[in-house]
């Protein structure tokens, strides 16, 4: 068995909230190696042969279960690209635990580009959590590129959980996904940039099937340098609901374009869409200043409280 | 005991100099359940904000307990033992009743504890306790948790801005029932509430008239409510109902 040294454990903790080996089927992948991989009686894990990822099955009427597929990168001058394909199979209703974490000391970047395909069968509930982490102070950057591409089936549903609050030195997320009749997605963002971060972040969502749904929302704080981008697309081709919200905090000398946009080309397809940015509201500063919380006690909470 | 000396608050309209205070002396004694009131417009507010640290008078200071707190922000103020309940509550995005009450009694805050001071206010603490302190709460929701954060404080100066504004008439009942057990159990701490409902100027100690960013009247409640009584600063909550109606 792979043994895990200090900082793959700390990482492991940080974007899989794992403390010990979890339950159900999971696939640790360290510095571009396997290292731990479990299959249960419903769900397989295969390597792809050109080893260029993995491919995770899931059985028709999986229930109550769980995969992990924590990545982490210790070693500095990593650059990875991984394709993982869940195949969810008919009826099942599971929780998919992903994420990243890099740790780079060193003066090389550190990148790893994972690339999520889900193909989700009729009537299914998956639930994503992904976070992204970096940490270690050497010159070298942490860049994680994710690109997740979602094809829901009839009546299913996805709701996804997607962090990335601190060390990320530069990310550009792409989210695409496509939604047949009765099929719901929905989704979580929380974005934290510090220091001379960038962060891209892009979802273009088409809602094909009648009755199909999405609800997109981002929440972002842009603190000292750094720059976000936001561009949240819903495009409506049925009788549909679409629903995206962006909502920022910008601080400091932050900068944050947002660029929501809807497209109808059905005329009953029913899309909205709110954008906000703005520093953090006196107001609420004032208001725990008068509980007795210093100012950047106040700031800490409200970030906080966004940010969950 | 709380002491504002020639309190001013100047403010810049435009390119004229407006009074929103002027030269207002007061003192509030400990043990004392003190009622503002006065016209809207009065400067009331603007008061409870300057003895909060919120807004710096132009001219005058400020003591409590003897310390000239003039100089000290928000914060300071805050740990010297001074809450403030305002009147329109503040929102906030994922925030927690829970967290708020937390943060507001400083200490390691049990579930069972904070359900208590919801209950004080007349919240059943399972629906409200894990609820975003958010616009998904009702205005007279929010101005309860306000007051529940105050309680949960504890501290030997509580200012209450308008509880009453935007709680319904039934709950104003629980709220009179409220402040006049604030009032049997105030050892020897200081209440002020800036109200214009005569069942709360009832309870008080002592009643301060405001008027056009001065003390135009202060004294024994005894003395100073039948001078006010139907007046602007001293309304029947039915008459109140009715008017805003
Ligand atoms: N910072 C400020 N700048 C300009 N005008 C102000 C400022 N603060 C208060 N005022 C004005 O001062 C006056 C007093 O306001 P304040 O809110 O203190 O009144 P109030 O007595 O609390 O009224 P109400 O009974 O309606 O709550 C108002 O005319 C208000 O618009
Ligand atoms: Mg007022």
């Amino acid at each position: 068995m792979f043994k895990f040294d200090e900082i793959q454990k700390r990482l492991f903790a940080e974007v899989a909230n794992l403390h010990q080996v979890p339950e159900g089927a999971y696939n640790f992948r360290v510095n571009g190696q396997l290292a731990s991989r479990n299959n249960t009686a419903n769900i397989e894990i295969v390597s792809k042969e050109d080893g260029s990822g993995i491919d995770i099955h899931i059985k028709p009427g999986t229930v109550n279960e769980s995969v992990h597929i924590p990545v982490v990168l210790s070693a500095s001058g990593l650059k990875e690209v991984v394709y993982n394909d869940f195949f969810v199979g008919e009826n099942c209703d599971v929780v998919i635990v992903a994420g990243c974490g890099i740790d780079n000391c060193g003066v090389q970047d550190s990148q790893h580009d994972g690339v999520h395909r889900f193909f989700v069968g009729k009537n299914s509930k998956i639930k994503y959590v992904e976070k992204h982490y970096g940490s270690g102070d050497g010159a070298g950057k942490r860049i994680l590129n994710p690109v997740t591409e979602v094809h829901l089936g009839e009546n299913s549903t996805m709701e996804m959980e997607m962090v990335q609050i601190k060390g990320v030195d530069s990310t550009n997320r792409k989210t695409l996904a496509n939604l047949k009749a009765d099929a719901k997605l929905f989704v979580r963002e929380r974005l934290m940039t510090h220091g001379v971060q960038t962060a891209l972040s892009a979802y273009h969502v088409s809602l094909d099937g009648e009755n199909s749904g999405a609800d997109v929302v981002s929440r972002s704080v842009a603190k000292e340098k750094s720059f976000q981008k936001l561009d949240l697309k819903i495009i409506g081709n049925a009788p549909c609901h679409g629903h995206t919200e962006c909502d920022s905090i910008i601080m400091d000398d932050g900068k944050i374009l947002a660029v929501p946009s809807l497209e109808a080309n059905h005329v009953d397809a029913a899309l909205v869409h709110e954008a906000a940015i703005g520093k953090i509201a006196g107001d609420q500063l004032i208001k725990l200043m008068t509980l007795g919380l210093t100012e950047k006690e106040a700031e800490e909470q409200i970030i906080n409280g966004f940010l969950t | 005991m709380l002491e504002l000396k020639n309190i001013s608050f100047k403010v810049t309209d435009g390119n004229k100099q407006v009074d929103i205070i002027q030269n207002l002396n007061l003192t509030v004694q400990s043990k004392k359940f003190v009622v503002v009131t006065g016209p809207n417009g009065s400067g009331k507010s603007t008061l409870a904000r300057i003895i909060a640290g919120i807004e710096k008078p132009t001219e005058g200071k400020i003591f409590l307990n003897g310390e000239d707190i003039t100089e000290k922000n928000i914060t300071e103020r805050a740990n010297l033992g001074i809450s403030f309940a305002f009147q329109q509550p503040v929102k906030f995005k994922g925030i927690k009743v829970f967290d708020l009450l937390k943060l507001a009694a400083k200490k390691k805050l049990s579930f069972a504890n904070a359900c208590d001071y919801l209950a004080e206010v007349g919240l059943c603490a399972r629906d409200y306790i894990n609820r975003e302190v958010n616009s998904s709460l009702s205005g007279g929701e929010l101005k309860r948790i306000e007051i529940a954060t105050i309680i949960a404080r504890k501290t030997k100066l509580s200012i209450f801005d308008e509880p009453e504004a935007g709680i319904d008439l039934w709950s104003f009942q629980n709220l009179i029932g409220i402040f006049e057990s604030m009032r049997k159990n105030i050892s020897d701490s200081s209440i002020i509430v800036i109200s214009h409902q005569e069942r709360i100027l009832n309870i008080a100690d002592e009643i301060i008239v405001i008027e056009g960013g001065k003390v135009s009247r202060q004294g024994a409640a005894e003395e100073i409510l039948p001078q006010i009584i139907g007046t602007d600063s001293a309304v029947q909550s039915c008459k109140k109902m009715t008017r805003e109606a």
